[in-house]
């Protein structure tokens, strides 16, 4: 609070449009929750094929933001910490995702480890079948997550700098002994909020996951598939799990804010 | 100077547009030669083909009218009726959701049925997993994907599965009938329940077969004109076009049943 004192004040009209932009978030949420059946809400939710759709959907993101994690953090790292031809070209491609249509991704998924993909089909022949399983949701989700994980964690290692890491060198410690005691403690927080980010766009995948791993309830029908499926008998269904799914983002991002917000990350930031 | 160009381009196709919708008001007179004004088609996605060839034949013999089309899933279709879209009329892919929209006193008229669909067995071409029957597609190692029964062409597959006491186990239940054939084509799956004008719609993609229990479940498609219309008789002229001979010969062509 003290920190905007300082300012100059923020212009009136900026403030207006500021909260236009707000409303214009905000509003169809609240018409949303306005149209919630609260009669019916609990035993629409807590439905067999409801259940079984959040508990899969939390399943998959849960492993989805392992395999972001496990991937995530060596490309942010080489990214961040080596320069090499292409670099600038390799980090654009693995944005690529962020922006791309997950449809796109779906299909490109498809092509890739589908039966008849460049790597599906050796795989098929190993008898290992990922297309209409859940690894395949998996795969959708981290394919369009991951972009969230390295990029916070690339942008959080380039502002802490390699001072620490330096120093720690010149004192004898080995690369992976800076990278577990000195690197890893500073980006942590990014680490936290980069997961917990890749985590709400893993609940949220769609388009991939109907393009790519089909629509099976308890093996690949996650929450937003069935409220999708819902809406064509039962709206009520379908807002009440809508609201499930945006309860379910709000904690997520409070959490990755509150994470963002540690001594560290505000340091750096 | 090529970005301002554009600009004004969007400006002056956004005006257009605006002022497209009041003056054709006061022009729908009820004169039966002299159609005139823009009706916009709400109807279902398997009719894409078919009501696109249909609009173009319309506005040729009636040249003061424009029919502007959108395509979705029929209850998709519904629920953007029931929400106040502009539509004129309305082409449902089965009675169930016609139901919902005359249950809402939207309508204008009696629906008219004007074609029927089968359900048929879509298989990648040269038929990899030899299905032959619909009790094939039960088999244990076939990859069989099919609608969920929550649209219609999931509802028609579980009143065949009861008919023949097949019990199917598909890998995939998927929300539309094109996700189903995508899923064929991409021969993901060795086998998809769609339309018969699906099978025909995709040409070479997909090979059909064809099994004696889908007259167990046809699909009957419903048209109306809607309330609530800036130009009520072209409304009602492209209902009868569709339900007439000109539009009876393109939906045979396309695999439709006669209703």
């Amino acid at each position: 609070m003290s920190t905007t004192a300082r300012y100059a004040g923020v212009p009136r009209w900026v403030v207006a449009i500021a909260v236009i932009g707000a409303l214009f978030v905000v509003l169809p949420l609240a018409a949303m929750v306005l149209r919630v059946n609260w009669g019916e809400f609990v035993p629409l939710v807590t439905s067999e094929a409801s259940v079984s759709a959040l508990l899969l959907s939390l399943r998959t993101s849960l492993a989805a933001t392992v395999l972001c994690i496990v991937l995530g953090v060596p490309m942010a790292i080489v990214l961040a910490r080596s320069a090499f031809r292409g670099q600038k070209i390799l980090r654009s491609l693995v944005l690529l995702p962020l922006v791309l249509p997950p449809v796109v991704g779906g299909i490109a998924l498809l092509y890739t480890f589908g039966r008849r993909g460049l790597i599906g089909q050796s795989l098929d022949a190993w008898g290992i079948s990922i297309a209409f399983s859940t690894t395949a949701v998996i795969l959708a989700q981290t394919f369009v997550a991951l972009p969230f994980l390295v990029l916070s964690l690339e942008g959080a290692l380039r502002t802490v700098g390699t001072r620490y890491e330096a120093v720690g060198a010149t004192l004898g410690a080995g690369p992976t002994t800076v990278l577990r005691r000195i690197t890893l403690p500073l980006v942590l927080p990014a680490l936290i909020s980069g997961s917990v980010l890749s985590f709400a766009r893993a609940l949220g995948e769609f388009g991939a996951t109907l393009t790519f791993a089909g629509s099976l309830q308890g093996t690949t029908r996650t929450l937003p598939l069935e409220i999708y499926l819902q809406r064509e008998t039962s709206p009520d269904t379908a807002v009440a799990l809508s609201l499930v799914l945006v309860v379910v983002a709000i904690v997520v991002v409070s959490i990755a804010h509150q994470a963002g917000s540690t001594k560290y990350l505000r340091g750096v930031l | 100077m090529k970005r301002l160009a554009v600009v004004v381009a969007i400006a002056a196709l956004a005006l257009t547009g605006c002022a497209a919708q009041p003056a054709a008001e006061p022009s729908a007179s009820p004169t039966a030669d002299a159609l005139e004004g823009s009706i916009t088609v709400f109807a279902a996605a398997s009719l894409k083909a078919t009501f696109t060839d249909l609009a173009a034949q319309f506005e040729a013999e009636h040249p003061g009218t424009t029919v502007e089309l959108n395509f979705a899933g029929s209850s998709d279709l519904v629920t953007q009726i029931t929400e106040g879209a502009p539509a004129d009329v309305f082409a449902s892919a089965d009675t169930k959701n016609m139901t919902k929209v005359t249950d809402a006193a939207l309508n204008e008229g009696d629906p008219v049925d004007f074609a029927t669909n089968v359900l048929e067995i879509a298989v990648p071409p040269g038929n990899p997993a030899g299905i032959e029957t619909f009790a094939d597609l039960a088999g244990p190692d076939v990859k069989l994907v099919i609608c969920a029964p929550a649209v219609p062409c999931g509802a028609a597959t579980v009143t065949v599965e009861t008919a023949t006491g097949v019990t199917l186990t598909p890998v995939s239940e998927e929300s539309a009938v094109t996700d189903v054939l995508g899923k064929v084509t991409s021969g993901e799956a060795d086998a998809g329940l769609v339309y018969v004008t699906d099978v025909i719609g995709a040409g070479d993609a997909v090979q059909g077969v064809e099994f004696d229990e889908s007259s167990e479940a046809v699909n009957t498609y419903p048209i109306v004109a809607l309330g609530d219309s800036a130009a009520p008789d072209v409304a009602q002229a492209f209902v009868d076009f569709v339900a007439g001979a000109t539009g009876q010969k393109v939906l045979a062509a396309a695999g439709f049943g006669k209703p």
